[in-house]
């Protein structure tokens, strides 16, 4: 083992791993230091050190809106796409009827569409229901760019039970509803909490259709983020941004351990 | 456990299951083609045949998990055509147990009475039962991965007659277990099944497995039914060329069927066997229609070819070549070629006194009239 990581070859694939981490990394790693500078200007690296741009973000009303804003848009995206995905999947996996791929592909469609047309799409839409600038409009928003990543990982879940489970429940007594919370659901539970772990992360950082759709009185987090970075450029930006890298990171982490909980078998 | 019996046993002189002119087609081949069918209270009735001859099909039917397209499934009494499984009041056990993997035993027992809305205290005193019932006690609180997969099996036993339904259901239930194990699970099976008085249609293709468990047998081809009656029915009496080659072993000489009197003549030139009347009168075939006389392996005798023309009424013979002579222990098993080059095989107890044939001698097969069954013969 030890020889054969002398090998030239190995060096340089290993070079280029560490090189590829570094590029991928570096970006956003580096708005760590940047968050506890004391210098008044975002720089890196970071002169000194201190923790009063996390204060001011905490502070600022500004900031602290946006946090509970955009902590209330993910949690109600979340709750949201997780319940309509499910039933999606159930749906396109469980069900028989016509255009059912169809149906399937047009579920998928925000990942494929470029978000810029969905956000000018949804922009137009919204404004003559008039529900831009209002938490309504974002979660709905947000929801349809969120379901499909909850379909995806229920559709998983789904496939890896044995349908006979199913039918064993039916047979002995249990109607269709009954069926789904006794059995199917304690078996998909992982798909569905990564799914909705997913949805959250989706609304939780996502800009671009958050721009079109928010108001100097309504603004999530990261759109107010661009506000800032684009007039006055404060270490305080970095402080959030590290604090939002921070939930993300932990919600992804949580969906790994959740998915660890591999269907009982 | 007279007590238990909600429905079994409820009304003897209704059918528990009937099914009529039952068919099934899936796009535009017919898995189940007219099947008519009707089971007792608390009889063992099994559907055997090869796989793809629509006994599962007609398993799943009778559990409401596939629509029928054709015909009526009646359980005491009454039609099944739009009611759901869950209402159906029939326990299934799957070939793969299908337990609930996030259920211990004992929930997954309880599970059909919860759905029944029973109390709890009832629940579980029924459970404790259910457990003692497949010798299982104290493994209540493991979950299924625990389990062996004879333990798994015995619980999902258990989870489909603790709510004593109308009608019992087994898919295959011992397919995935070694032999030994099914053997015995087999003798458990049928044995929990007659104290409680249970109605079963139970499914495989093991003819052993069908001929021990069997109140009656339904033998099914190409989705109907071949013949329908007892083990015994079935390998003294085969309907058909089909049944006779599918239960057991038989020696098939195929010729041309000829009346006389009551019985008649299977003639093949140059030999000509005599048909008895009863089996004659079964077969009831026309005269000259391609015919086949079936004998069990047991049924046939050796003797010499010296021992002359001279048969005695109520004797059939044929000659042979012995190919094969295989000791079995209890018994010899001779394997001969016929003069048309079909095989045929001679079971002779040991100290029966048969002849002591050796491979390569040519000796002469005879049987009691009575013994030959007459069956027509698709392929002539």
């Amino acid at each position: 083992m030890t020889d054969s990581w002398r090998q030239p070859r190995r060096l340089l694939l290993l070079a280029l791993g560490a090189l590829t981490v570094f590029f991928l990394m570096a970006p956003t790693l580096v708005v760590v230091p940047m968050s506890v500078t004391a210098s008044n200007a975002l720089t890196f690296p970071p002169e000194g050190f201190s923790t009063r741009w996390y204060e001011k973000m905490l502070t600022d009303p500004q900031w602290s809106s946006g946090f509970v804003n955009s902590a209330q848009v993910a949690f109600l995206t979340a709750v949201l796409a997780t319940v309509l995905g499910t039933l999606a999947a159930l749906g396109t996996v469980r069900g028989r009827f016509p255009g059912k791929s169809a149906v399937n592909a047009l579920v998928l469609s925000p990942l494929i569409v470029p978000v810029i047309i969905i956000a000018i799409g949804m922009f137009s839409l919204f404004v003559r229901w008039k529900i831009t600038g209002s938490i309504v409009g974002l979660v709905l928003a947000h929801t349809a760019l969120a379901v499909p990543f909850v379909v995806i990982n229920v559709a998983t879940s789904l496939r890896t039970i044995d349908r006979n489970l199913e039918l064993a429940a039916m047979n002995l007594g249990a109607d269709p509803v009954r069926t789904f919370r006794r059995v199917t659901l304690p078996l998909i539970l992982p798909g569905v909490l990564a799914g909705g772990l997913f949805a959250f992360i989706t609304s939780w950082d996502e800009v671009v259709v958050s721009i079109f759709l928010t108001t100097a009185r309504f603004r999530t987090l990261p759109v107010e983020m661009w506000e800032q970075v684009r007039q006055v450029v404060d270490p305080t930006v970095a402080a959030v941004a590290t604090t939002l890298l921070a939930v993300t990171t932990s919600l992804l982490l949580l969906v790994l351990v959740v998915r660890r909980q591999a269907p009982a078998r | 456990m007279s007590a238990r019996s909600r429905h079994w046993g409820a009304a003897p002189d209704r059918p528990a299951l009937a099914l009529r002119n039952l068919s099934k087609v899936f796009g535009d081949v017919p898995a189940v083609d007219g099947v008519d069918l009707e089971v007792r209270q608390g009889e063992f009735i099994t559907l055997l045949g090869p796989s793809g001859s629509g006994k599962t099909t007609t398993l799943r039917m009778i559990a409401g998990f596939t629509l029928q397209s054709g015909g009526t499934i009646e359980i005491d009494g009454v039609d099944m055509g739009h009611v759901p499984p869950y209402r159906r009041d029939v326990g299934m056990v799957f070939q793969n147990y299908a337990l609930f993997p996030h259920m211990t035993a004992a929930e997954n027992i309880a599970f059909p009475l919860q759905m029944r809305r029973v109390g709890r205290p009832e629940i579980k005193r029924r459970v404790a039962d259910a457990l003692g019932l497949v010798k299982l006690e104290g493994l209540g609180q493991r979950y299924p991965r625990q389990l062996s997969g004879g333990q798994q099996q015995r619980i999902a036993f258990a989870r489909a007659v603790v709510f004593n339904p109308r009608l019992l259901l087994m898919d295959e239930p011992l397919g995935a277990l070694d032999k030994k194990l099914r053997e015995a699970l087999q003798l458990e099976v049928m044995h929990i099944s007659r104290q409680l008085g249970a109605t079963v249609v139970y499914v495989t293709h093991d003819q052993d497995e069908a001929l021990v468990m069997s109140d009656r047998i339904a033998i099914f081809s190409r989705g109907r039914i071949e013949q329908l009656g007892t083990g015994e029915d079935l390998y003294e009496r085969p309907a058909s060329l089909f049944v006779a080659d599918f239960i057991g072993e038989s020696n098939i000489l195929r010729g041309r069927f000829e009346p006389a009197g009551d019985g008649g003549w299977l003639v093949r030139d140059p030999w000509r066997w005599q048909v008895g009347a009863a089996a004659a009168a079964r077969a009831s075939l026309e005269g000259g229609a391609a015919a086949a006389l079936v004998v069990r392996p047991e049924r046939l005798r050796i003797v010499g070819v010296d021992a002359g023309p001279g048969l005695a009424t109520g004797v059939n013979a044929v000659d042979a070549i012995v190919r094969d002579v295989l000791y079995l222990g209890s018994m010899r098993k001779f394997e001969l070629v016929l003069p048309d080059g079909n095989a045929a095989v001679v079971r002779q107890q040991r100290g029966g006194g048969g002849h002591e044939g050796r491979a390569g001698d040519r000796v002469r097969l005879t049987w009691a009239v009575d013994d030959g069954v007459l069956v027509a013969d698709p392929h002539g």
